[in-house]
């Protein structure tokens, strides 16, 4: 299952992904954590870092990561906040205050639609950093005139959560993240839009040849922004890796920032240039001890995770988890259960949800919708004409087989459909003998073609399958 | 004039705060220039706040229990829009925009801020002379130091600028200083008093703390100051101890355990004169009824080396913010970088820095389990030996410094020396206890000598009941 264009070659990848929780307050103090406004206004002596304030930890982070560990299937623990010390002016205090040895989750697994486990090493907290804004320069550092420090940002609670080189393709990676995010969101502890920043991702990737065990040297890529980077991240860096190693080259352990406009990778510092961030327990504050009581009282506060929902979609509808992903990532599979509850065909209520549904659902009634796919399934709408009633019940509602009256779609006789086949048959002699004689592939080439003759004759009215049993009963007669 | 008394006099009417804060100023501009125990003089907002007192008493108001009394601070605790050095050039200038929890407190009590004192920058330092804006000299004798870091806190009291002050305490700095100065010095329980609006120094160490010329005095002052702080998550969730009202309890039956290891059998360099008031103390103990036998805290001779590992390392953490973006002085240069080298370069003085540099070593990856992690064994070996000690007894005593006041210039020029002056103070704040320095005699010099009453975590009562009776007995010594 080698679907990297990189021949004899596997990527290993692992992601840390950064998401900013959602509470009210920042994570150590009273100032609103609250994306927008003015610079420097959501901020109090805390999150500036001013000599003699302190932490207080918000319990309500505490708790959002909590939930989080448990939608993660980590083990919930004691945890103890450490200081991870640097210099950098978006950091006020010039210590990020993270959790190191005792991190709040850890040793879980999240699920692919495809079924496959990624392992979840840990899920700590830590607080963000301010916003740097360089002035002049084209906004680069080393050319900007003077820079802006915004500490909105600072001290907003985030959880980091670190996977397992568990990934092997950048379709894998995307995958991931799309289901992490889709599991922050659905317990509510996260907003998780890549696009405002408060949800992260850093990606370390090495590649090993086909078989080997071992993995290869690895390099962390920073800056990414959406999914589609992501992708692109991977597929680059992967390439550059292998082109090095094949060129007779080694891999050297790297921090890479990822160019979007130019679409590479560069290096930002090496192995030997890394921080050592002299990690020690945070003296200001307390250990987190959290109940097994509150814990159990979060697990039970949880609401259906992407995956149970997947699976029992699935089960409903006979298709397989992978096939009903999508339905739960537009969090439709509520609407679609209760649709399939009224009797509607279950096939047909994925179709529509996949295809048509993509701005959501409207006016449109599982009542409607259960009516909808019975008529298509008596035949009485062809799928086109299913389409259209039910762009008109997602606009304003309604009963569907009045709508399919007003479009006039009545469906057509029988008898009036084999005279019109018939007729088409004359017309093209030649092609009907092609379709009698033939073989698979041209009797599928030349169906095609009978049944799109009869659907312009009819303006889209008849049925194609229909179409298709007149056209077999003809060619046997 | 005790601050009780004061208090007492200006709520009845019989004294102005004005009148009370005006002889204080005389006294300050008297020997100030001498002494340099302040930072900042507030002398006319300290006068304005004993007019509106007074003010208040003549409508009839009831005050705090601190009416009109005059207190300094150690300029390491946080005054709303009032200069906050930590006697440091790199906080020259830094006006906070809120107030210490210990300054709020103070303020609803009704007692009048006079000044900022001087101490050892970042009260890094024995002897107050690491301060950026020149060492304050011992009011007993000016030839000599205070004592520190709290030295302007110690020499403000023992000058009589103030009858109270606040100092902060991370390993002996409030204690030593009071035994230097021949005043009553109280390192609380580590979590009595709110750290919130104290400038860190080491987080897990630092204590603020009163010092007063009297026991009463700094009793009050400490359950004034006391009390769970939500602002602070290592406060301690107890009502503020009430010491006052068992002051004068005696010490019928107490058990009291004298420190052997900090007592001459363990350490070189006590002098043989705090010995001796060490021996009296025991004396008057046994005489008021105590049980007084030689206890053992045989790992508290490791605590010197351990403190100097632990401060260090999270004085390196805690010093680390400034770096002249956000606050303070800032020297500029090329880049980003260089700007926060070249700011804390000129910013720090000779000691802050050395101690940023031990406790980076000390926390660097390969180096972290050798230095800080044994460090912190070393801690909780001392924590279970004072336990162990704590079984047999209700209090320990020892000696607060090893020597009388000494020059200004003696130590400076040697570090370990300089260490030395807290030996018999650190433990107490590595283990988190209570602990207390009272004036006890004099040594040959003729300088004070303080002896160190010790307590297990929340005994702060039986502490300042034994205070008590060692200060009716240093009456009666002098006498």
């Amino acid at each position: 299952m080698n679907d990297s264009p990189l021949n004899g070659w596997e990527m290993v990848i692992g992601l840390e992904v950064h998401a900013e929780l959602a509470t009210k307050t920042k994570m150590f103090s009273s100032a609103l954590n609250s994306f927008g406004g003015a610079p420097n206004s959501n901020t109090d002596p805390v999150s500036l870092g001013l000599p003699g304030s302190l932490p207080v930890l918000n319990e309500k982070a505490v708790e959002l990561a909590i939930r989080v560990g448990l939608a993660l299937n980590c083990q919930v623990q004691n945890s103890v906040f450490a200081r991870k010390n640097y210099f950098y002016p978006d950091m006020p205090k010039a210590y990020q205050i993270s959790q190191f040895d005792l991190p709040i989750n850890k040793d879980g697994w999240l699920e692919l639609p495809d079924g496959r486990r990624i392992g979840i090493e840990r899920a700590h907290l830590e607080e963000d950093t301010g916003k740097i804004t360089h002035i002049g320069g084209g906004g680069r550092i080393h050319e900007a005139s003077y820079s802006l420090i915004d500490y909105n940002r600072s001290g907003v609670p985030l959880i980091e959560i670190v996977g397992a080189p568990d990934l092997r393709s950048s379709e894998d990676a995307k995958e991931y993240v799309s289901e992490l995010r889709s599991i922050l969101v659905t317990i509510g502890a996260s907003d998780g839009k890549m696009e405002e920043g408060s949800l992260r991702v850093d990606c370390n990737v090495s590649v090993r040849r086909e078989g080997i065990e071992e993995f290869g040297t690895r390099c962390e890529i920073k800056n990414i922004n959406s999914l589609r980077s992501l992708g692109r991240a991977i597929e680059y860096e992967a390439r550059r890796q292998v082109d090095l190693i094949e060129s007779g080259q080694e891999v050297e352990q790297q921090t890479r920032h990822w160019d979007e406009a130019e679409g590479r990778t560069h290096k930002l510092r090496s192995k030997e240039e890394a921080f050592d961030y002299r990690y020690f327990p945070e003296p200001d504050l307390v250990p987190v001890d959290p109940s097994s009581e509150w814990v159990q009282e979060i697990s039970d506060s949880l609401p259906p995770l992407p995956r149970d929902r997947r699976h029992e979609l699935a089960k409903a509808t006979g298709v397989d988890p992978t096939e009903a992903s999508l339905v739960v990532q537009r969090n439709l599979d509520g609407f679609a259960l209760k649709t399939i509850s009224l009797q509607a065909d279950p096939s047909r209520v994925l179709v529509h949800i996949e295809n048509n549904l993509a701005e959501g659902i409207g006016e449109l009634t599982p009542e409607a919708f259960a009516s909808l796919t019975m008529m298509e399934i008596n035949g009485e709408l062809t799928a086109t004409q299913a389409k259209t009633v039910l762009a008109d019940l997602v606009e304003a509602g309604g009963n569907p087989h009045e709508i399919a009256a007003n479009h006039g779609f009545e469906s057509m006789d029988n008898s009036e459909l084999e005279e019109i086949v018939g007729q088409i048959i004359a017309e093209n002699s030649d092609d009907w003998d092609a379709f009698i004689n033939g073989d698979e592939t041209e009797k599928k080439k030349k169906s095609g073609f009978f049944v799109g003759l009869v659907m312009k004759e009819t303006k889209g009215q008849a049925d194609g399958k229909i179409v298709n049993q007149i056209l077999t009963a003809k060619a046997e007669s | 004039m005790k601050a009780v008394e004061i208090a007492k006099k200006v709520a009845s009417g019989e004294l102005t705060a004005r009148s009370v804060v005006e002889q204080h100023l005389e006294n300050i501009k008297n020997l100030e220039t001498e002494v340099n125990a302040f930072n900042i003089v507030t002398t006319e907002k300290a006068l304005e706040d004993a007019d509106q007192i007074d003010a208040r008493i003549a409508s009839g108001e009831t005050l705090g229990p601190l009416a009109g009394v005059p207190i300094a601070v150690k300029d390491n605790l946080c005054t709303r829009g009032l200069e906050t050095t930590c006697s440091s050039k790199i906080l020259e200038g830094w006006k906070p925009p809120y107030n210490a929890t210990v300054i709020d407190k103070l303020k609803r009590a009704d007692a009048i801020l006079i000044g900022k004192t001087n101490c050892d920058e970042f009260a890094m330092g024995s002897s107050t002379e690491n301060s950026a804006f020149g060492p304050t000299r011992n009011p007993h004798n000016l030839e000599l130091v205070p004592g520190g870091s709290s030295g302007g806190s110690a020499a403000a009291v023992a000058a009589g600028f103030s009858p109270l002050a606040l100092g902060s305490d991370t390993g002996g700095s409030i204690r030593q200083p009071a035994a230097l100065c021949g005043v009553v010095g109280v390192k609380p329980t580590y979590g009595r008093v709110s750290r919130y609006g104290l400038v860190a120094f080491a987080s897990s160490l630092d204590q603020i703390g009163p010092f007063a010329k009297t026991v009463s005095d700094a009793a009050l002052t400490l359950e004034i100051i006391s009390g769970y702080d939500p602002r602070d998550s290592t406060s301690i969730s107890e009502n503020s101890p009430e010491i006052t009202k068992v002051l004068d309890e005696g010490i019928e039956g107490m058990r009291i355990g004298v420190i052997e290891e900090l007592s001459g059998k363990g350490l070189d360099g006590i002098s043989e004169d705090v010995l001796l008031r060490v021996e009296e103390a025991t004396k008057v103990f046994s005489k008021a009824g105590a049980i007084v036998e030689p206890a053992s805290v045989p790992a508290s001779i490791y605590g010197l080396s351990a403190y100097y590992v632990i401060a260090p390392a999270e004085a390196s953490s805690n010093l680390a913010r400034y770096d002249g973006i956000r606050f303070g002085p800032r020297t500029e240069a090329a880049t980003t970088a260089e700007t926060m080298t070249a700011t804390r370069t000129k910013g720090f003085g000779d000691e802050v820095k050395r101690r940023i540099m031990l406790g980076t070593y000390a926390l660097s990856a390969g180096y972290y389990d050798a230095y800080y992690g044994k460090s912190q064994k070393v801690r909780t070996l001392i924590m279970n030996d004072f336990a162990k000690a704590y079984e047999k007894f209700d209090i320990l005593i020892s000696p607060t410094a090893p020597t009388t006041a000494f020059p200004l210039g003696e130590k400076t020029t040697d570090p370990m020396q300089m260490y030395l002056q807290d030996v018999c103070t650190i433990p107490s704040n590595l283990a988190g206890h209570p602990a207390m320095s009272v004036p006890f005699g004099l040594g040959k010099d003729g300088m004070p000598i303080g002896v160190q009453i010790l307590a297990p975590a929340l005994a702060e009562q039986n502490m300042f009941r034994a205070a008590r009776v060692l200060e009716l007995g240093n009456g009666e010594i002098s006498e």
